[in-house]
């Protein structure tokens, strides 16, 4: 934890009370052979800094097209996405890479690790990418190893882990760069019911001590609940949002 | 029960890149072996086809080929009263006097030259090979510095064409016809009066007699007559069989380098198509599994895949195939080791080569598929239906 | 962590298709090896020939022969070193499949002129003064088990007659380009006995060797040679061994030009093997390279990563092939030594297979490296297995 804070707050050039997240009118569809599938019909949403908020919906309510879009690997025909001020809808694709790697970290359903690198490796991984030294990176993997609770295992290949342990080392790799935002997809899909615990606990933690910003896609409804804010999306419309009590965690 | 051979075709269908791929490598296989017995085979048609089985020919013994034979004119006329030669309608025999020489000649529109087969003969030469016929032009008058080309010389060779002339021997010699002797080696030669080939280069002797049979039964006679004859100092074949050796030293040469290439492309192609058939296995475990989950039976789960194979080593060989037979059109010309002349043939495609052509592709294809083949069928099903990646 | 540990990785996570593309990258280099070889082994008289020697033969062909009396005029000739000659004999050893050339020489200055044969001093005494000795290459010395007074005995075939010629010496190349594999007796045995047996075919030899001081004379020489003999019975065609050399080479042409198109054809095969395995590999690594775009990584890197996979692979199968070419090699040279005395596998050879290696390494990366940078992300992720 100590490790983890000490690499501080990221400046931001926006003022604080701004969301840290717009979404304004945003539309999405895609071609599958000759017909047209819509996905988003102009969605609008904010989302401030530090916040954990929720998409959940029945399948084909275009959450994780959504979640996509926010993460800057997908583009929308139409609206805009600003993240941290930034318009990333207007990005070319070699910009958005470099702002993918500075700004989202991305949790998968099922933790895509790479097979031939160790745990260690895997979260190092972002990190070449950026200009820290041999020295610094391993500062960073280390730390990010020990506040997922999975540095026993760093020397350990993906094959050799548990999925609860290979998620944590894909949590690892989320946060390692201190990115802007957190991105999860079905994290918990592919979990039993005790490891699926252990990883909300985990982006709990990192929510409300680290101060992350969370946006997760599920369709679980012990994960909908942990979050501070959950969206219902139905056939590409946001159809309700509320608030969870998270006082009982 | 057995699997629908539909499946096997459509699993190659639907990883169309890793089927070309894998066949287009089987396919170039198949071309070169077929090229090189192609190559061979028309080498060798084209000599024997060149000699008739009812014609013998006489040269000094131990002479390789005509080129190094010399025959006196005293034992020419020994050779000529043989009563196994068969007489002409002007009842006299079929026999031709016959003088072979080489020439230089420069191939047209290169600076490059080559040796080309000069035959000096007479007029029973025309009626002992009936496959030469003039097509352009007329036959050469005796007495005259006149000579009838082959045709492949014609088209190849400065000064060969009709009304064209070259020098050799001191002499020009106009060209006053043009012959077709189809895939024979007389296509490239050039023929003339034998005696005024003797005169123009100085050489009072014959390469080679060649007369007519009465019938093919005498030629042991006859070969054992004149090769005991104590005058004489001569060996005897027939047509055939002379011609069949000039061929040999140079198809030996083009089978050692092809089998040999061949045999270690091959390697490389069933290697290729292991490749493909272990990843086709790897990537449809579960389906396999779900297949045998179905009812069916390791030997069903065999014979699809080895299918599968053997298509692939088949649609590869039958691309090779089409692809060297259009290799027929091209002709080669080479100068053939043993004569020392100038030789051009067309790589001919057999029944037989297509056959083996085939049957290589296919072996190809089920070396390939055996392996990775055993293994889909040994995949133990409850590990298959639970590999999920 | 780097890239080149990932790539080393990613190498060995399907060890039995890497090894089968290496085997089959090593067999598809050995053979582009030994087809180079072959071609170079037809050139190999070519490029042994010196370039201060003529060869002087008749204009018509080279079986017409040259009166010897043109010898004493060529010597004449202004910028001739030295003159000597030889003759053709094509004779049968034992039995035709035995083939090595077999010269009559000058005895006195031939071997002067070809200083690349390298025969003890009293080997080449004992020779000179034994009108029926001989001398051969080590090459088919060692063949036949020949040694030194040995009688060996050869059949005429141009020039009728058995004829036993004694062993006098052995001679060795200067390099591993000079012909160990010829034969050489006395011009004046054949002639002696040509004399008696068919005088219309005495003194006259095969062709002249000339040696010139200035090589760049060679032209204007072999110029001055021909014309002395113009309009005679046998006219003159002096070019340099280069270019005599090379008649022959160019003679069976179609034969060296179906070999160089079957060496790229080859390298076709290969490209077509190895392009498969990264294709596949590729295809079943797209949700891999989404993981890592969507993690920040660009373009470059999945190129880097790809091709430096098949490079890997192709480098690999192509240094094992240049290994395997030596003992094939071998073997191959075994086969073929009646056709071809000299066959060694050049360092430039071995090169150009190990370039043709590389070559093919990164070209079957390029297409499977578009495919997965054209992919999009949220198609990749999408992909199963």
């Amino acid at each position: 934890m100590d490790e983890a804070s000490a690499q501080g707050p990221i400046n931001r050039e926006e003022e604080k009370d701004d969301p840290l997240i717009i979404v304004k009118d945003l539309h999405k569809s895609y071609r599958r052979g000759a017909q047209k599938l819509t996905v988003l019909t102009g969605v609008n949403l904010s989302i401030p800094e530090a916040q954990y908020v929720v998409f959940i919906g029945p399948s084909g309510s275009g959450k994780t097209t959504l979640l996509n879009l926010i993460a800057g690997i997908d583009k929308p025909d139409k609206g805009k996405i600003i993240i941290a001020g930034v318009d990333i809808s207007t990005l070319d694709e070699s910009r958005l890479s470099k702002w993918r790697a500075r700004h989202v970290g991305f949790i998968f359903q099922f933790y895509n690790l790479i097979p031939v690198l160790t745990a260690y490796e895997n979260v190092e991984l972002p990190l070449l990418l950026t200009h820290l030294s041999k020295k610094e990176r391993k500062k960073h993997v280390l730390a990010a190893l020990k506040v997922t609770g999975i540095l026993d295992r760093a020397f350990h290949f993906p094959a050799q882990l548990s999925g609860g342990q290979q998620q944590r080392v894909a949590i690892a790799r989320a946060i390692v760069t201190d990115p802007t935002i957190i991105v999860a997809d079905e994290p918990t899909g592919d979990l039993d019911k005790d490891s699926a615990a252990q990883i909300l606990d985990l982006l709990n933690y990192l929510n409300r001590e680290l101060g992350k910003t969370i946006v997760m896609v599920t369709h679980d409804p012990r994960a909908a609940k942990r979050a501070r804010k959950v969206y219902v999306l139905d056939k590409g419309i946001l159809r309700d949002q509320y608030e969870n009590d998270l006082s009982w965690t | 029960m057995k699997i629908p051979y539909q499946y096997s075709v459509r699993n190659l269908w639907n990883r169309k890149l890793t089927t070309v791929l894998t066949v287009s490598g089987m396919a170039l296989v198949v071309f070169v072996f077929s090229a090189v017995l192609m190559l061979a085979d028309g080498l060798k048609k084209t000599l024997v086809s060149t000699g008739s089985p009812d014609n013998a020919l006489v040269l000094r013994r131990s002479s390789t080929s005509e080129v190094m034979s010399t025959i006196d004119r005293y034992q020419a006329g020994v050779i000529a009263t043989q009563p196994e030669i068969a007489l002409g309608e002007d009842g006299l025999p079929i026999l031709a006097k016959e003088l072979l020489v080489l020439i230089t000649l420069n191939k047209r529109g290169t600076s490059k030259v080559a040796n080309v087969t000069l035959r000096g003969v007479d007029a029973n030469s025309w009626k002992l090979r009936p496959n030469v016929r003039l097509i352009i032009g007329r036959k050469f008058r005796k007495g005259a510095n006149e000579i009838v080309v082959g045709k492949r010389i014609a088209e190849r060779f400065e000064g060969c064409a009709l009304g064209e002339s070259i020098k050799f021997g001191q002499r020009r010699w106009l060209v006053v016809g043009i012959m077709d002797a189809g895939n024979t080696e007389f296509s490239s030669e050039v023929w003339g009066d034998v005696d005024q080939f003797m005169q123009a280069f100085r050489r009072p002797v014959y390469s080679g007699i060649l007369f007519r049979l009465k019938s093919r039964e005498l030629f042991t006679r006859v070969k054992k007559r004149l090769e005991n004859d104590p005058r004489l100092t001569v060996i005897v074949k027939t047509e055939t069989q002379y011609y069949k050796e000039q061929s040999e030293l140079m198809e030996r040469f083009i089978k050692i380098v092809g089998m040999v290439l061949t045999s270690i492309f091959s390697l490389g192609a069933v290697i290729g198509a292991m490749i493909t058939m272990y990843s086709n296995v790897a990537n449809r475990v579960v389906e396999i599994g779900t297949l045998r989950a179905l009812g069916f039976g390791k030997t069903s789960v065999l014979t699809a895949f080895l299918l599968e194979a053997l298509l692939l080593g088949l649609i590869g060989g039958l691309i090779g195939l089409t692809a060297s037979s259009f290799l027929q059109t091209i002709t080669v010309s080479t100068t053939n080791w043993k004569s020392f002349s100038e030789v051009a043939f067309r790589f001919t495609l057999t029944p037989r080569i297509a056959l083996s052509g085939l049957a290589f592709a296919a072996i190809m294809g089920l070396a390939g598929g055996a392996l990775p083949s055993i293994r889909a069928a040994r995949l133990p099903i409850v590990e298959a239906l639970h590999t999920w990646e | 962590m780097n890239l080149l540990k990932y790539i080393a990785r990613n190498t060995f996570r399907h060890k039995l298709r890497t090894s089968l593309t290496v085997l089959g990258m090593a067999i598809v280099v050995l053979a582009y090896c030994l087809l180079r070889t072959v071609v170079a082994a037809w050139y190999a008289g070519v490029e042994a020939s010196s370039p201060n020697r003529l060869i002087t033969r008749n204009a018509v062909s080279l079986i017409f022969p040259l009166p010897i009396s043109y010898l004493n005029r060529i010597r004449e000739v202004p910028g001739v070193e030295a003159v000597s000659y030889g003759r053709w004999f094509g004779g049968i050893y034992i039995n035709e499949k035995n083939f090595f050339p077999q010269f009559a020489i000058d005895a006195d200055h031939y071997l002067d002129l070809y200083p690349e044969f390298i025969i003890p001093e009293k080997q080449l005494e004992a020779f000179k003064k034994d009108r029926r000795g001989c001398i051969a290459g080590r090459l088919i010395a060692r063949k036949y088990g020949w040694k030194v007074g040995d009688t060996i005995t050869i059949r005429g075939t141009i020039f009728p007659g058995t004829w036993d010629f004694i062993l006098r010496g052995i001679y060795h190349g200067i390099d591993r380009g000079t012909d160990e594999s010829q034969f050489f007796f006395h011009w004046d045995y054949l002639n002696e006995s040509l004399k008696k047996t068919m005088p219309i075919r005495a003194d006259h030899v095969g062709w002249f060797v000339v040696k010139i001081k200035d090589v760049s004379q060679a032209a204007e020489i072999s110029r001055k040679i021909d014309a002395l003999f113009q309009n005679s019975l046998a006219e003159t065609l002096t070019e340099t061994e280069k270019a005599f050399q090379m008649g022959f080479v160019s003679m069976t042409e179609a034969i060296v030009v179906a070999i160089k198109i079957i060496s790229y054809v080859v390298i076709g095969i290969i490209l077509v093997v190895l392009s498969n395995t990264m294709a596949m590999t590729a295809r079943e690594r797209t949700r891999e390279y989404g993981v890592l775009k969507t993690l920040g990584f660009q373009e470059g890197f999945l190129f880097k990563l790809i091709i430096g996979e098949s490079l890997f692979i192709a480098v690999t199968g192509g240094i094992l092939g240049i290994i395997l070419s030596f003992p094939a090699a071998r073997i191959f040279a075994k086969s073929l030594e009646t056709f071809f005395p000299i066959f060694n596998l050049s360092a430039k050879t071995l090169l150009s297979g190990l370039l043709a290696a590389t070559l093919v390494g990164f070209l079957s990366g390029i297409f499977p490296s578009i495919r997965a940078s054209r992919t999009s992300i949220v198609d990749s992720l999408g992909h199963v297995g």
